[in-house]
């Protein structure tokens, strides 16, 4: 399997199924792990971290949870597959970016991931669309089990998995929900959801993690605190209890736009609708803006042009480096704006 | 009416002990704040937090030694984690083990125990997990019935257990 493989794809954090997916995007659960022989990845040598990547690709690769799964060497690669990757949700930016050996091992299905050298030796990813928490946990917990048969874990009876850095000490685990909270952000009740995250201590994110802001209305919620809970009692408090409340809350807040403001709500539809049909340039964000408002208009039955699956399958392409990628060179900004427009318009110019 | 501290008797004890000699013998012991303090069975609150300690190096306060103490397996010291906010090692939580303590407290809401998943076959972790429950029953009802040289030897028994 290859990148261009990938790009065939729809993608598994845009497939637009699993529960609550009216709201829920996707979900992610990943864990942080070391090889207790070698020093953490940022005082680790170019020849150690060459002999960690080779060590875990190939324990990754003999695991029957990696049984389709290719590994990419990301060292060498091409910049704008690593950005594919990015854009896919496969790596992380930091990854893409960092120095040294480095590497992923991805399934063909794109839900799992083993990432190796980013801030520690080996973090493991588990993806799907909608609300999958306790199947991600089965799955990444059975890889976690496989990989542990055959490379020695750092692991102290008190702390926990040692990471290099202690906020993700203990479980080491991350649990990310991405969540399209388009009616909350109109009615600005999203800073309220915000408060109570943070007294939840949990991190409010963008589309892409760490460090990024949201970019139409799409937010990333994720636990902060990985020492002194059990990974189940954390998932369930997430799966359970959480998430499921920011949905009920998101939910109420469409359902009163539609019974209080239906102009203004349909006003903001068609007028994202307008711009991504007639646009002769347009940045990746500005796209997104107009894609969540019209994923926001499907979701409230008030736009039955398209469905989700749709809508999602012009997200994927309209992102920088799929686009460059699919065009066979890097392009500037403006020049991807323009190819952007003309993509969208093709796609959506039988609609009327 | 207050019990004088045995040590200085002249502050009424705050801090009340039952020592459990090598004998097995039980022995209580009541003593003021600062005498506890001084015999090292209490200790102040820590409160020392990464800004906290930041200011201390930057002001080169007695504290230099500390930051500048260096791990023997890997050789970073612990100024490196504090301007990087990463650990060279895994042996670095041994090295810096106090150190860390409190800014691990401070990351992760207070706990100090990993509870979670162990590596290995699940089984053992089950065996282990049943065994430490069953001695920490143990444990107790031989402290409600003064059985105070049981009790020392459970309390060793759970401690192996634990550092394993």
């Amino acid at each position: 399997m290859t990148i261009d493989d990938l790009m065939l794809q729809r993608g598994e954090w845009l497939q637009g199924t699993g529960p609550m997916s009216d709201v829920v995007i996707s979900s992610r659960i990943r864990l942080a792990r070391n090889l207790a022989n070698y020093p953490f990845r940022n005082r680790a040598g170019e020849s150690d971290l060459a002999e960690i990547l080779r060590t875990v690709s190939e324990a990754a690769l003999s695991c029957r949870s990696c049984k389709d799964a290719t590994a990419l060497d990301l060292d060498p690669a091409d910049p704008l597959d690593r950005q594919v990757l990015v854009e896919r949700h496969l790596i992380s930016r930091q990854l893409a970016d960092a120095p040294g050996p480095r590497g992923v091992v991805v399934t063909r299905g794109e839900t799992l991931a083993v990432m190796i050298n980013e801030e520690d030796h080996v973090r493991l990813q588990a993806l799907r669309s909608g609300l999958q928490l306790t199947t991600l946990w089965g799955e990444i917990n059975t890889l976690d089990d496989e990989l542990a048969e055959r490379v020695e874990f750092a692991f102290d009876g008190r702390l926990g998995y040692l990471t290099a850095c202690p906020t993700n000490l203990g479980t080491g685990i991350r649990v990310s929900v991405m969540l399209h909270l388009p009616a909350l952000k109109l009615t600005n009740e999203i800073v309220r959801v915000a408060r109570a995250a943070e007294e939840l201590r949990l991190a409010i994110r963008g589309l892409y993690g760490e460090g990024t802001d949201a970019v139409g209305d799409f937010y990333q919620i994720s636990n902060q605190t990985t020492l002194g809970k059990s990974e189940e009692e954390i998932i369930e408090e997430f799966g359970e209890s959480i998430i499921p409340r920011v949905v009920e809350y998101e939910r109420a807040a469409r359902q009163a736009l539609i019974e209080k403001r239906p102009v203004q709500l349909d006003d903001r539809i068609w007028r994202a609708f307008g711009n991504l049909r007639t646009a002769r340039i347009i940045s990746s964000e500005e796209t997104l803006l107009h894609l969540s408002h019209l994923r926001l208009g499907i979701a409230t039955g008030r736009f039955p042009k398209m469905d989700v699956k749709e809508l999602n399958d012009l997200i994927m392409p309209t992102q920088p480096a799929h686009l460059q990628k699919r065009t066979g060179r890097t392009m500037s900004g403006e020049e991807r704006g323009a190819l952007r427009a003309a993509f969208l318009r093709e796609r959506l110019h039988h609609l009327n | 009416m207050a019990i004088p501290c045995q040590a200085c008797e002249k502050n009424s004890a705050c801090v009340h002990l039952t020592d459990i000699r090598p004998s097995g013998e039980a022995v209580e012991r009541h003593l003021c704040e600062s005498c506890a303090m001084k015999e090292g069975v209490a200790v102040k609150p820590h409160t020392m937090s990464a800004t906290v300690l930041e200011e201390f190096i930057k002001q080169g306060l007695g504290l230099k030694s500390l930051a500048e103490r260096v791990c023997p397996q890997c050789g970073a010291s612990f100024k490196d984690f504090h301007e990087q906010g990463l650990l060279g090692c895994p042996y670095d939580y041994t090295a810096f083990a106090d150190l860390l303590k409190p800014i691990i407290e401070k990351a992760q809401e207070g706990a100090a125990r990993h509870t979670g998943k162990t590596p290995g076959p699940s089984d053992e972790n089950a065996r282990r997990q049943a065994t430490l429950s069953r001695l920490q029953r143990s444990l107790k009802q031989a402290v409600e019935a003064e059985q105070y040289e049981t009790a020392a030897r459970l309390r060793d028994e759970i401690r192996t257990l634990e550092e394993r």
